[in-house]
């Protein structure tokens, strides 16, 4: 092993911890995934690093490097096809990227982790197109969301305990729905569904929430009301918003970062984006 | 959020499942009781056939649940399931094979007659324990369940859903159906395995037998009621129905997905299985034709008819497609597919969620009605 490689190897995120001899399953050597067990003393809780994903020879992704603060509220922009939903996929496991690495904290690898466990170890995500249960209740879609031990025979014999049937309410109160809580999910509204599926993330109570477009749909109050909701959850936990309305990220003023063929083009506060020439040239270009 | 004792609780709010289970209830007790007590000649008296007929029924009804609780719940359609039932039966008539004994033809106190025809001089291991009962009645839910428990693990792991997976189902049960057929295999070929004589020790042609196996059929029937009630309205049933209608949020909300398709799916094999256990001695033959693949469409079909998603519905289905296929098959044997097929077609189109579907909606409309006629009244 040559001097570079050495350093390369003390230098890897997953082994800061290497002096405790982390625990590793048989046979595949994969680390095991212990929720809570974040790591986010390095300022960063999501690491993505030169990530490319490519759909039949499309780069969807392009040697795309990002990092999530702990605890900041990020917006991200860029058009339509940008990359930002394939970017949510890989975070959440649902996509596999071609090349790159994905961490959670200096110690999760994320490329390695299937949905449910990035689920437990805290990441929650809300969908473009919003996707909730609609045979099942305000009430339910809450309960299922709930964090909670999710293995098969627990969640045959769970009950609801007081303390978790004030979480739902509370949250139902939260997202608006107080009202409709025993009422079928499938009759809300577009915007409802929205607020129906960031109640959900909430009752999950993860470290990371993903949000993708939260405000289609909705109308100004609506929206103004979601940019208080999602302003209030950072500090708690890390925000990372995909919108395209402007408007809306401005009213949540933080860093935004702008995807552009699947790599960051530009990152920096809102005035600092508007005013980039090369921001400027792709969004007068399109 | 009180709690109360738990079958108040899933009754309370299924009156369909009250108006089965009373049914079920009356059956049980009446038609054994007309069949024993009242003499033959008697207007009310229920013949042996019939009640074996009815007991039939209600091992398919059985099936038609275990069907409903994947497919309809869970919204994996499995066009397959009739090979858990015949596992079951095969389970059931391996050990009624050894009960024989020595009064078969070639009077081998050890060997069933179709071995001793094939020149066997030993019972092949896995024909080794099914004297007993305890270890058949085991099988009966262990070979079905560890047959889903294989198949299931390989399917969902691979995230393989929709129609692909009903045509591996498909599959699954012809390869069964192309090996059962084979003499080499040890389950009587093509004949399968008959003449049974009797189980526990009882006639199996007496009329309390008969009676007996009708009684265990409903009991049981209401049991697996009871136990897949039980699990829908349990957090477990809001998952699987969760993944029925959106199985990546209920990934990302961090539910294994695969293990509960899993659980689902083996337990509902299993209830198949002793459904199969609960016919072949009332029918008194299984033989490859169980696992033919037109079974299992049938199945999805009573399913259909009956209304998915509510239990009872598939038993009612599975009745009704089953009266109708008995009545049909003597008077027109040629056109019982096409009847099948044109049922099929006239309730995916017009009434897709079954005669239960229908029912409920019709009350809702008479409701609409009654309402509109009082508000009217006092306008
Ligand atoms: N599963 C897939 N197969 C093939 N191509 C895909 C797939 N998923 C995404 N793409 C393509 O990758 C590109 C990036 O898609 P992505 O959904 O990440 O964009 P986006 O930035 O979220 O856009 P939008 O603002 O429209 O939501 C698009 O051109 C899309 O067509
Ligand atoms: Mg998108």
């Amino acid at each position: 092993m040559s001097g570079l490689d050495n350093i390369r190897e003390m230098m890897r995120r997953d082994k800061v911890f290497d002096f405790v001899e982390q625990k590793r399953l048989p046979f595949t050597g994969r680390r095991v995934v212990i929720p809570g067990e974040i790591d986010a003393t390095h300022g960063p809780i999501l690491y993505l690093e030169n990530i490319s994903v490519s759909f039949d020879g499309f780069k969807a992704l392009n040697d795309l490097t990002l990092y999530i603060n702990d605890g900041e509220l990020r917006c991200i922009i860029g058009p339509n096809g940008a990359g930002k939903t394939t970017m949510m996929d890989v975070i959440t496991g649902k996509t596999r990227p071609d090349s790159g690495s994905a961490y959670f904290g200096q110690t999760m690898d994320l490329t390695r982790m299937s949905e449910y466990e990035i689920a437990h170890a805290g990441i929650g995500r809300k969908f473009q197109k919003p996707t909730i249960f609609p045979q099942h209740t305000i009430f339910e879609n809450l309960e299922l969301a709930m964090a909670a031990d999710k293995h098969v025979w627990p969640t045959l014999f769970a009950k609801i305990n007081a303390e978790q049937y004030e979480r739902i309410n509370e949250v139902a109160n939260t997202i608006g729905l107080t009202d409709l809580l025993y009422e079928t999910a499938a009759q809300l509204s577009h915007g409802q569904k929205q607020w129906l599926e960031i109640g959900m993330l909430l009752m999950q109570n993860p470290r990371v929430l993903l949000v993708d477009e939260p405000v289609a749909g909705m109308t100004h109050q609506e929206m103004d009301k979601t940019a208080e909701l999602l302003k209030s959850l950072a500090g708690k936990h890390s925000v990372v918003v995909v919108e395209h309305d402007m408007d809306f990220v401005r009213s949540i003023a933080s860093t935004v970062t702008v995807l552009h063929e699947g790599s960051v083009l530009a990152e920096g506060t809102m005035d600092e984006v508007q005013n980039n020439p090369k921001v400027i040239e792709v969004y007068l270009g399109e | 959020m009180t709690r109360q004792p738990f079958i108040v609780d899933f009754l309370q709010n299924d009156k369909g499942g009250k108006v089965f289970i009373s049914i079920l209830l009356v059956l049980m007790l009446v038609v054994p009781a007309l069949n024993l007590l009242v003499p033959a000649d008697s207007f009310f008296h229920i013949p042996t056939y019939t009640v074996t007929l009815l007991g039939k029924y209600l091992s398919y009804a059985m099936l038609a649940i275990a069907l409903d609780l994947v497919w309809g719940y869970c919204g994996i359609l499995s066009l397959g399931h009739a090979a858990f039932f015949a596992l079951g039966g095969y389970a059931m008539g391996m050990y009624l094979m050894r009960q024989i004994g020595d009064r078969g033809v070639y009077g081998n106190a050890e060997l069933p007659d179709f071995m001793v025809f094939l020149n066997w001089t030993e019972l092949p291991w896995y024909w080794q324990g099914f004297d007993m009962f305890w270890f058949a009645m085991i099988m009966v839910v262990l070979v079905p369940g560890l047959l889903a428990l294989v198949f299931g693990w390989l399917a969902f792991r691979a995230r393989v859903t929709g129609v692909y997976l009903s045509i591996i189902t498909q599959a699954l049960t012809y390869a069964l159906l192309l090996a059962f057929f084979m003499n080499e295999l040890g389950f009587g070929g093509n004949n399968g395995l008959t003449d049974f004589k009797d189980i526990l020790g009882y006639d199996l042609q007496a009329d309390t037998t008969r009676a007996s196996l009708f009684f265990l059929s409903a009991l049981f029937l209401i049991i697996t009621y009871f136990l897949c009630r039980f699990i829908i309205t349990s957090k477990l049933g809001r998952v699987v129905v969760a993944i029925r209608d959106a199985e990546d949020r209920t990934r990302f909300i961090g539910y294994k997905v695969e293990s509960f398709k899993l659980w689902i799916f083996v337990l509902s094999a299993m209830i198949a299985g002793v459904a199969g256990a609960l016919f072949v001695p009332q029918v008194g033959i299984i033989n490859p034709g169980e696992f033919s693949p037109l079974n299992s469409i049938e199945l999805v079909v009573w399913v259909a008819i009956g209304g998915r998603a509510t239990l009872y519905g598939a038993a009612l289905g599975a009745v009704i497609v089953n009266y109708s296929k008995s009545y049909l098959t003597a008077a027109f044997p040629e056109i019982w597919l096409f009847a099948l097929g044109g049922l099929f077609l006239l309730v995916t189109i017009f009434m897709p969620k079954g005669i239960i579907g229908l029912w409920n909606q019709m009350r809702l409309k008479l409701q609409e009605k009654k309402q509109l006629t009082t508000e009217n009244k006092i306008e």
